[in-house]
């Protein structure tokens, strides 16, 4: 489903290369998760991937289906089932959650030829979406994201992911500032959406949150490349031991 | 020889002052108003303000009134469904007022025409000091209107909406509106038309002790019209006023509001959208009187300029000597979304009490990069995401109003100019 082909990339401002030949192959129905210290280049990958204007891909490809989306925009990444989970979700004030939303599934719908959601099947589909992962259907009549504590932006990147339906979800730290009960819901949502059809690119940190969204396949990034691929093993070794060991070997 | 040369009039000034001879005996006054039409031609036979003139900087009105079109009495303007439904409207088509306006249960409405036979407004059309250019204008050529008398504690469960609707030539209309102690209402005033016309407005609005009122000015004219407005207001003790402006059409736009604080206890708020596109240019001056102790006020305007428009925000707060207690904040940020956009915002405090609380800010933005790829990431294209932004930046002001009929018909407005202007 994702192949990511000697990817290099930089920063578009400074020129800095945070990709440096990066290869990566992600099956339909995979998990992948994807491991390593910070400052190693997952955000950007994660951002790379979504279509972000900030980073500039100078060498290598990155085929989603088979077909290059370096020439996509971001929309037309995500209406073809590319998804970003944000690690900071943005703040949007005047923009109402709700509405952005039906904005949003509309826009999808009509990228892949289908009619608008009716208003009552649309309600019907958030609430039961919000009332999977435990949110209050209140929150989401104020302005996207606004006044959201750190677990409930994380919640409704997860809600937006259910109602989206993509095909590619790549969960970037969706693990960062939950609490034990949250980390759950969270991953209970994640988990539910596997799917043969869909592939998950989870990036972390921490072993913690593949004990409860179990990998297919681990990798390990460290300076903008992948130096080490393994199964869920290779995670709990990183825990035991760090980086420290794995970066070595590759050096 | 002459000691000093009048500069040459422009057409506009040649046009407005040969009109007013042919219109003088058409138009309707008692010698005290002809009296008051007659100083007011004076003031524009002395010249149209320039930028010399502290007031009228940045909109140079000598300059940019090139047009003035001759009246048209043929024009046939329609009357418009109102904003919020069942409204009961007031309409004046091409400046004149309807005969069969609807009665409103508490409330006395009378043609403005019938108030300048009887002479019994002729105090209002005194100008607002030297530089009053609107003021002449209007007290020159006002032909009607509506006076309209909201009863003491008349709560009125729907809104008011007067209409001044213009089919081209030039339209001068006059809107004075009483409202008792402890009355409340909404008014709305619609501004819009469909020619390229000159039209003058001006809305005199006194609060008596305790009223509330919600004024809500929607003006959407024509991009080849020139609306030159104005909105006073006295507001009684413990009254309150909160006057909402959405400027969302004309070719050339100055909307004065001119308000003063009357009695302790007070409140004014002032919301106003600018929404500019083409090469319109608009400009909205106020000047807020705390003229007695303990009054409040708070002005956010929010302003989306495109194209090649101009936007003018002048904000000037008088706070009296004796106004002790005063509390005013002001507020103006603008979305710049094109190069060739300008806005200028003018913030004037001028502060005589010692016991105050007074602010003001300005920003000048362009759209969120992050905003826009964060929901781009989401499947909504450029355009439309773009179009949520700027929506976004001013529908914030909108949503304060909180009464949601109001809300949903301002955003109705604000869809309806995205459709055409997006």
């Amino acid at each position: 489903m994702l192949e990511i082909k000697n990817l290099h990339a930089r920063i578009v401002d400074d020129g800095t290369e945070i990709i440096r030949g990066l290869n990566l192959t992600v099956k339909a129905g995979e998990v992948a998760a994807i491991m390593g210290p910070n400052g190693s280049g997952k955000s950007t990958l994660s951002y790379i991937l979504a279509g972000r204007e900030d980073y500039e891909v100078t060498e290598g490809d990155i085929l989603y289906n088979g077909q290059s989306i370096l020439e996509m925009d971001p929309a037309e990444r995500a209406t073809s089932g590319i998804f970003l989970a944000f690690q900071y979700p943005m703040e949007i004030p005047g923009v109402a959650t709700m509405e952005f939303l039906k904005v949003a599934m509309n826009e999808q719908r009509k990228a892949r030829g289908e009619e608008p959601l009716k208003i009552p099947e649309f309600l019907k589909r958030v609430k039961e979406a919000a009332a999977s992962l435990s949110m209050d259907m209140a929150m989401l009549k104020r302005p996207l994201n606004v006044g959201f504590s750190g677990g409930e932006k994380k919640r409704a990147e997860i809600l937006q992911m259910k109602l989206l339906e993509p095909k590619l979800c790549v969960l970037d730290e969706t693990d960062s500032g939950l609490d034990i009960d949250a980390l759950k819901i969270v991953s209970d949502g994640v988990n539910a959406l596997r799917a043969p059809d869909r592939a998950f690119l989870v990036i972390t940190h921490y072993q913690r949150l593949l004990e409860h969204i179990v990998p297919d396949s681990v990798h390990v990034l460290y300076k903008g490349q992948v130096i080490k691929s393994g199964d869920k093993s290779l995670a709990l070794d990183l825990e035991a031991n760090g980086y420290a060991g794995v970066i070595g070997e590759a050096a | 020889m002459n000691m000093h040369t009048q500069p040459q009039r422009t057409p506009a000034e040649t046009a407005l002052i040969d009109a007013f001879g042919d219109r003088l005996s058409l138009l309707p006054g008692d010698g005290a108003v002809m009296l008051k039409r007659d100083d007011a031609i004076e003031a524009i036979k002395h010249g149209l303000p320039t930028r010399r003139i502290e007031s009228w900087h940045y909109t140079d009105l000598r300059r940019l009134l090139n047009v003035v079109p001759a009246f048209d009495p043929a024009a046939l303007a329609k009357a418009v469904a109102p904003i919020v439904e069942g409204s009961a409207v007031l309409p004046v088509l091409n400046g004149t007022s309807d005969a069969k306006a609807p009665a409103i249960e508490g409330v006395a409405v009378q043609r403005l025409s019938e108030k300048l036979i009887d002479g019994s407004i002729v105090l209002g059309l005194d100008p607002y000091g030297s530089d009053d250019a609107i003021g002449a204008l209007n007290t020159a050529f006002v032909a009607d209107g509506y006076f309209v008398d909201i009863a003491d504690g008349v709560e009125l469960e729907k809104p008011i909406e007067l209409q001044n609707l213009q089919a081209g030539g030039q339209t001068h209309v006059r809107l004075p509106v009483r409202v008792g102690a402890g009355a409340k209402a909404v008014i709305v005033e619609r501004q819009a038309g469909e020619g390229a016309a000159l039209v003058s407005s001006v809305s005199q609005l006194v609060l008596g002790e305790g009223a509330e009122v919600t004024w809500l000015i929607v003006q959407e004219q024509p991009d080849t019209a020139t609306h030159l407005a104005q909105f006073k207001a006295h507001i009684g003790k413990n009254a309150k006023l909160t006057l909402f402006v959405m400027n969302a059409g004309g070719k050339l736009v100055r909307q004065e509001i001119m308000v003063k604080t009357t009695g302790e206890g007070a409140d004014f708020k002032l919301r106003g959208i600018n929404l500019l596109a083409g090469d319109a240019h608009t400009d909205v001056t106020m000047v807020l009187d705390h003229a007695v102790p303990h009054t409040t006020s708070t002005e956010i305007i929010r302003n989306v300029v495109t194209g090649k428009a101009r936007g003018v925000f002048q904000g000037r707060i008088n706070v009296h000597q004796y106004a002790q207690k005063t509390n005013a904040k002001m507020a103006c940020n603008t979305l710049l979304l094109s190069d060739d956009g300008e806005f200028s915002t003018k913030p004037e405090l001028e502060i005589f009490a010692d016991d105050v609380v007074c602010g003001h800010g300005a920003t000048v933005t362009e759209i969120d990069h992050d905003h826009l790829f964060y929901l781009m990431a989401r499947g909504v294209d450029e355009k439309s995401a773009r179009g949520l932004l700027v929506k976004a930046f001013v529908a914030e002001v909108i949503e304060e109003l909180d009464d949601v009929t109001i809300v949903e018909a301002l955003e109705a407005r604000l869809d309806d100019w995205f459709l055409t202007h997006g």
